[in-house]
């Protein structure tokens, strides 16, 4: 029992090391970014589902539009609002929200999330190759 | 108030039970209505083309040398975003063409007609009645779509491990060894392209056929190509096939092909 300063003093080396990342960054989140909508986006008001759905769902929308389309073969999207869209990520995302970087990668990049669409789809604005 | 070390810890038990389940049931609640609740349906577009069963009618009298093949195949690879790459280990191809002796291995015989003998021959993905690359697929990334017969890939579900390739008797499927993207001359937006590690062939078109438009290389085939139902009798296919007498690749495996060849 004679050991107890040592004890805690490794307790408190031990916290402090352990929790670097917490107090290291205090205070200094990141604010998250806003959502960049193009003049096409707010002209066109509605999005292929009600906002609060899209923002939280929209990556379970393109799981399923994948799906539907390239297996099924159905390609046309019938909207809440009855709105006939082009289930695609080219085409119908991006032909509204034009900058794939302002709109898509500022979030996914802000959430550490890197999903793999652009590996195959095409942002005609990203397009270094194709090109003679 | 007594109470037993048992007693304790079956309370302690029930306890902390009851304080998770509110929580996962939650969360489950939450994932059963990520699968239920799309609001929007799907359907097929007015003006898609549909069929029981898809097949192609390639009528080779109407060529003589491989500049009349060429166009046919640059425009499917063009729509594709196929991309060209020389080294034969690697090349990507869609539709092509091949000797007859090669496309038809069981029927070569030894003194062959001279115009056959010379002529190459458009070969592609056969959409075969039973495809040995869909039994082959672990994943189902490369199934046979029921409502057409067609032989479509799935390149989101593609894990690249080439049993398809195997399988197929064909060599209709290839492989990208490369990041295809800067093999490609010249993109088409309205289709994606491929990545490192999956495999591709032809798709007989399903994205036009989905907007009403007839496959690319039967458009600029200027009537050699002949795309149509064939459980409909009174199908384009159909009547070519009454009229005359057509071949398929490898028949006697049993893959039933539904590209026909008249020679």
């Amino acid at each position: 029992m004679n050991d107890k300063k040592w004890i805690v003093l490794g307790l408190v080396v031990f916290f402090a090391i352990v929790l670097f990342p917490v107090w290291y960054n205090r205070g200094k989140a990141a604010p998250a970014p806003e959502v960049w909508l193009s003049d096409t986006a707010k002209a066109a008001e509605t999005c292929v589902k009600p906002l609060e759905d899209i923002r939280r769902n929209h990556m379970h929308l393109l799981d399923q539009w994948r799906d539907t389309v390239s297996r099924e073969g159905k390609r046309v999207f019938v909207a809440w609002n009855d709105k006939e869209y082009y289930p695609g990520l080219t085409t119908t995302c991006l032909g509204c929200h034009e900058d794939k970087a302002k709109f898509c990668d500022r979030c996914h990049n802000y959430a550490s999330v890197s999903p793999y669409c652009w590996d195959c789809h095409i942002n005609p604005k990203e397009m270094n190759y194709g090109k003679k | 108030m007594e109470r037993s070390r048992r007693s304790f810890l079956k309370i302690a038990g029930l306890t902390a039970l009851g304080v998770c389940a509110k929580p996962v049931a939650d969360v489950w609640a939450a994932s059963a209505e990520h699968g239920a609740s799309p609001q929007g349906r799907f359907v097929v577009g007015d003006k898609a083309l549909t069929a029981k069963h898809w097949a192609m009618v390639i009528d080779t009298r109407q060529f003589e040398s491989a500049e009349d093949l060429e166009p046919i195949i640059e425009v499917c690879h063009k729509v594709h975003n196929v991309p060209n790459l020389t080294v034969e280990r690697h090349e990507i191809k869609w539709i092509w063409e091949e000797e007859f002796e090669h496309a038809f291995p069981m029927k070569e015989n030894r003194y062959l007609n001279e115009r056959v003998k010379d002529l190459p021959f458009l070969v592609l993905c056969n959409h075969c009645e039973n495809p040995p690359c869909v039994r082959a697929c672990p994943t189902k990334a490369t199934f046979k779509r029921a409502s057409d017969g067609v032989v479509l890939m799935d390149f989101h579900r593609c894990i690249g491990c080439r049993f398809c390739m195997a399988a197929c008797p064909y060599g209709a499927r290839s492989f990208n060894f490369r990041d295809p993207r800067p093999f490609i001359a010249e993109v088409t937006t309205e289709f994606p392209t491929r990545m490192k590690g999956v495999v591709e062939k032809c798709n007989f078109c399903a994205e036009r056929l989905a907007v009403g438009k007839m496959p690319a290389c039967v458009e600029v085939s200027n009537g050699a190509l002949a795309f149509g139902d064939l459980d409909d009798p009174a199908s384009d296919v159909r009547q070519l096939l009454k009229e005359n007498f057509t071949i398929r690749r490898k028949q006697s495996l049993g893959t039933e092909p539904s590209v026909y060849y008249i020679v």
